[in-house]
């Protein structure tokens, strides 16, 4: 006699995923408090960057992402009445040590704004600057080289190739904004720090410049501080949220944006905040 | 806030619908079995007439989904929900479709002679209804664990499938003149295995929905 396969019960097994490569960690931060004033910015932030990776900061204005993000190559010394406490390493070596170099450690830590901002000369110069001023080069042909490698990196390259001599201020944002990109790659720099770069964009320049930040990625660790959350589900692999100077969560971001650990966390990219 | 006052009406408005679909779903199911367990034409008929309207409510459901992925872009728990909701809508028409089927056999079934012991067919529907009906409750609050208990009970289903396929075949065997009628009520058990499964993924989904833990294919 024929019997139908036999159909078993079911027993129970939860998966969950997160599928990120192991890396080394880039930057090392430890119980960072920062002040601007009397007034505290940012909470205890304990976070570690991991190198070759995307990692998106994200959070209402005022939150503090900012900040951070200008914490890790020393921008904020500029302004008079803040201070640090806590400890930021990068390579494992503190970067608010006494006596660490700061020149160098913003060799290493590039970063992009905003609002573009090249300088009002050529585009060919506006690469070159960095690298003159530096003297990271010994020859005309290699600086020529080194800005043509920074400019292909930045995929700005092929629009500019035969425009050099030209303005930089004749750019478009879009290519004002790679520009700055690729004045920031021409130095070398192991990591980079992008506030917002795509917030004054439209959309065909945003995507370049998010399909830019996908590409570095593979040889450059990159901080990203954006508004729009779509952008940081698309261009990154971790996600930090930060809300009132404090670090809420970190978080592989294909969870962070599907099923993120913190309520706060979720009331935020759900829309449904405060 | 306007904007997500709007996304929660959107997300309102798509439970219902999935609601009403799988209420329908449910009492195609229940009127199939009544039509076969009392050889009634007439609800088997309406069974049939009514699978239409269904059909149009699947597709509103798929275009409330795809209408709220493309303009609201939810995320995290909303995302789970709409995600669920869209996998679970032809999962439900399906329940119906093969209430539809069941209903067809009826037709036939109707022209042969009866089948006086229905007593397993009969329980076999009568779990896959309750375990629908929980089912729909267990998404409707949200609850993985109910949903979770369930899914255990499809073993109940497939206990029941594997003893009417024994009796039907050995039924054929003895009374070779009965083969067309067992033949079809071996299909009617059929479906109501399958929608035994069908229930299930809409567990599935519920836990995703409720945990973002994907349990599919791990049983």
């Amino acid at each position: 006699m024929s019997t139908p396969r036999q159909i078993i019960a079911p027993k129970f097994e939860v998966t969950r995923r997160s599928a990120l490569p192991p890396r080394e960690t880039k930057i090392a931060v430890e119980e960072l408090n920062f002040y601007y004033g009397r007034t505290q910015a940012l909470h205890k932030i304990t976070l570690n960057i991991p190198e070759r990776m995307v990692m998106a900061f994200i959070g209402p204005s005022g939150c503090g992402k900012t900040t951070f993000l200008r914490t890790l190559n020393r921008m904020n010394d500029v302004i008079p009445g803040t201070r640090v406490e806590g400890m930021i390493a990068m390579d494992g070596q503190d970067i608010y040590a006494p006596g660490a170099d700061v020149v160098e450690l913003r060799r290493k830590v590039g970063m992009v704004f905003q609002k573009s901002n090249p300088f009002p000369k050529s585009i060919f110069d506006n690469v070159a600057y960095g690298l003159r001023i530096n003297q990271l080069t010994s020859s005309k042909s290699e600086l020529e080289d080194r800005v043509a490698t920074a400019l292909q990196d930045a995929a700005l390259w092929s629009e500019v190739k035969d425009r050099l001599k030209s303005s930089a201020l004749g750019l478009s944002g879009g290519q004002q904004q790679r520009l700055c990109i690729a004045r920031a790659l021409a130095i070398r720099p192991e990591v980079i720090l992008m506030d917002e770069p795509a917030s004054a964009l439209d959309p065909i320049a945003t995507s370049k410049i998010e399909e830019l930040i996908v590409d570095l990625k593979k040889q450059y660790t990159i901080v990203i501080v954006t508004h729009n959350m779509q952008q940081a589900a698309r261009v990154s692999d971790l996600t930090a949220f930060f809300l009132l100077g404090k670090l809420i969560e970190v978080n592989a971001t294909e969870l962070m944006f599907t099923a993120p650990d913190e309520k706060l966390t979720e009331d935020y990219i759900t829309g449904r905040f405060g | 806030m306007e904007v997500h006052r709007h996304l929660d009406e959107e997300l309102d408005a798509l439970r219902d619908n999935v609601l009403r679909l799988g209420g329908e779903a449910e009492a195609a199911l229940k009127r199939a079995m009544r039509a076969l367990i009392e050889r009634d034409g007439n609800a088997a008929r309406e069974v049939l007439e009514h699978d239409d309207a269904i059909d149009e409510l699947e597709i509103e459901v798929d275009r409330q989904c795809i209408d709220i992925f493309v303009l609201r872009q939810p995320a995290a728990r909303d995302l789970r929900f709409v995600m669920s909701v869209a996998k679970m809508a032809p999962v439900l028409e399906r329940i119906a479709d093969h209430a539809c089927n069941i209903a067809r056999a009826v037709f036939d079934l109707n022209n042969e002679p009866e089948l006086k012991n229905h007593v397993r067919l009969r329980e076999m529907g009568e779990i896959d209804s309750s375990m629908l009906a929980q089912a729909l409750d267990a998404f409707t609050k949200n609850d993985a664990n109910a949903a979770r208990e369930v899914i255990k009970r499809d073993a109940e289903i497939n206990d029941l499938y594997n003893q009417i396929f024994q009796d039907l075949i050995e039924m054929m065997t003895k009374e070779p003149a009965t083969a067309t009628r067992d033949a079809r009520l071996l299909f009617v058990a059929k479906h109501l295995e399958r929608i035994g499964d069908y229930v299930t993924d809409i567990c599935e989904l519920t836990v995703y929905m409720a945990e973002a833990a994907i349990i599919k294919h791990r049983h």
